[in-house]
């Protein structure tokens, strides 16, 4: 693997997560629990989506190939996609969707602290924008977590579940492949070694205060980085790129 | 049109000029402020061959940036500037202190609540509250609803002791 197939690579990976799971994030709009969690979904959602553009535009230019970010986004099918099958994992009750982008802003918040200093400087511009966002992103799924894992018997409980279920989702995020390694020895990966103990400490924190039980250690599922998903992507694609698929000439 | 006008340069503009026709460009969702008190209009260079814009936005989402470009266009357009670009620069992130100090007041005078300085405030994200006032009342009491409000830029909060919710510009 050459230096710009890597970066390629590593540019969706970072797209990926950020579209899949504001894709996710806008299943909510219209009957999330209260009107302040519709706002919040929907925000996050933005973020996410804006992110997601300035990555695979990035990613459209190094393939060299003439796809811009919307072709990206909506022309690739399950198998081109990079997201973690974390974000792709369904929204379930509103536990779960907290669960979900907890346990993914704790990993992201440091991802992108960790980019900004990197030696490409595309990268790190797009990563010093994001970061700030992430920021309020992990501070409200945090404070969700929080909420529910020390709140009614029920809540606590769902969300014990919640976490209990999404946890083996959690490895391959910090798992380096052969596109971490490329990059990391130019300067262009993050480290995910430091990523983790970050997220680590910042989840054990979450936790406790939550008063939830931390998974035990165990078998992780892994594969989405490399493109093999769980069924959930197909659904999410097809609702994603229905409307450019069958009409392509369209317009806003 | 005479014959050989094609050939003639676009009238001749400085930055100055430039910069004072866009600076009236208004938010278009926050219609009180203008680009320049945002500190979303970066920068203008008048080359010989074309006038080049640069603005960046408030946050990655910002679903206002394309209303932007083409208000800057219009105007441009309208004093007869023909051979111009518009660029998105995200380095350095724009941040909420680069409101201007008549930006902050138009703000509180529309009733949405300045940003607390990023000094003030800590990182983004981190877990200390600021202290906001309320800017129907000035009151310090103030209770914060949710971290996000009717746009990316703002967070809904209400006063303990008016009793109004308001929105508040969040400092990043």
């Amino acid at each position: 693997m050459n230096q710009r197939q890597a970066l390629y690579e590593y540019l969706l990976r970072l797209g990926d997560n950020a579209l899949i799971l504001g894709q996710r994030l806008t299943e909510w709009i219209g009957h999330a629990p209260a009107l302040e969690e519709e706002l919040g979904s929907a925000n996050v959602a933005l973020d996410l989506i804006g992110q997601a553009r300035g990555w695979l535009a990035y990613a459209g230019t190094v393939e060299g190939a003439g796809r811009d970010e919307d072709t990206l986004a909506l022309q690739r099918d399950v198998l081109d996609f990079r997201n973690a099958l974390l974000l792709e994992q369904p929204n379930g009750h509103y536990g779960d969707t907290i669960a979900r982008q907890y346990l993914f802003d704790a990993f992201h918040y440091p991802l992108l602290e960790a980019l900004r200093g990197c030696a490409d400087q595309h990268i790190a511009a797009i990563a010093a924008k994001s970061y700030k966002e992430a920021g309020y992103h992990r501070r409200r799924s945090a404070e969700w977590m929080v909420r529910l894992g020390d709140g009614t018997a029920e809540s606590h409980a769902k969300l014990q579940r919640s976490v209990d279920t999404l946890w083996p989702y959690t490895g391959e995020l910090f798992t380096p492949d052969e596109v971490d390694r490329t990059l990391q020895s130019l300067g262009v990966a993050a480290d995910l070694t430091a990523v983790y103990q970050t997220w680590d400490e910042d989840v054990a924190r979450t936790l406790k205060t939550a008063t939830l039980q931390r998974p035990q250690a165990g078998w992780m599922q892994s594969g989405g980085k490399q493109g093999r998903h769980s069924e959930q992507l197909g659904y999410i694609l097809a609702q994603m790129q229905f409307l450019p698929r069958a009409y392509p000439d369209a317009r806003w | 049109m005479p014959a050989g006008n094609d050939t003639q340069p676009t009238p001749k503009v400085t930055p100055a000029q430039v910069r004072a026709w866009l600076e009236a460009v208004p938010d278009p969702e926050i219609p009180v402020l203008s680009i320049a008190e945002l500190g979303i209009l970066r920068d203008v260079q008048c080359r010989a061959d074309e006038t080049v814009v640069v603005i960046t936005p408030t946050y990655s989402g910002c679903p206002a940036m394309q209303a932007i470009e083409q208000a800057i266009a219009a105007r441009l357009r309208r004093h007869g500037v023909a051979a111009f670009r518009i660029r998105t620069r995200l380095a350095p992130p724009w941040s909420s202190d680069w409101i201007t100090a008549a930006g902050r007041r138009k703000l509180l005078e529309y009733g949405i609540a300045p940003p607390v300085r990023t000094a003030g405030c800590g990182p983004a994200g981190a877990d200390n509250q600021p202290l906001v006032a309320c800017p129907q009342c000035g009151s310090t009491q103030t209770v914060r609803v949710s971290e996000f409000g009717a746009t990316a830029c703002k967070a809904l909060y209400r006063c303990e002791d008016c009793l109004e919710p308001f929105d508040y510009f969040k400092c990043i």
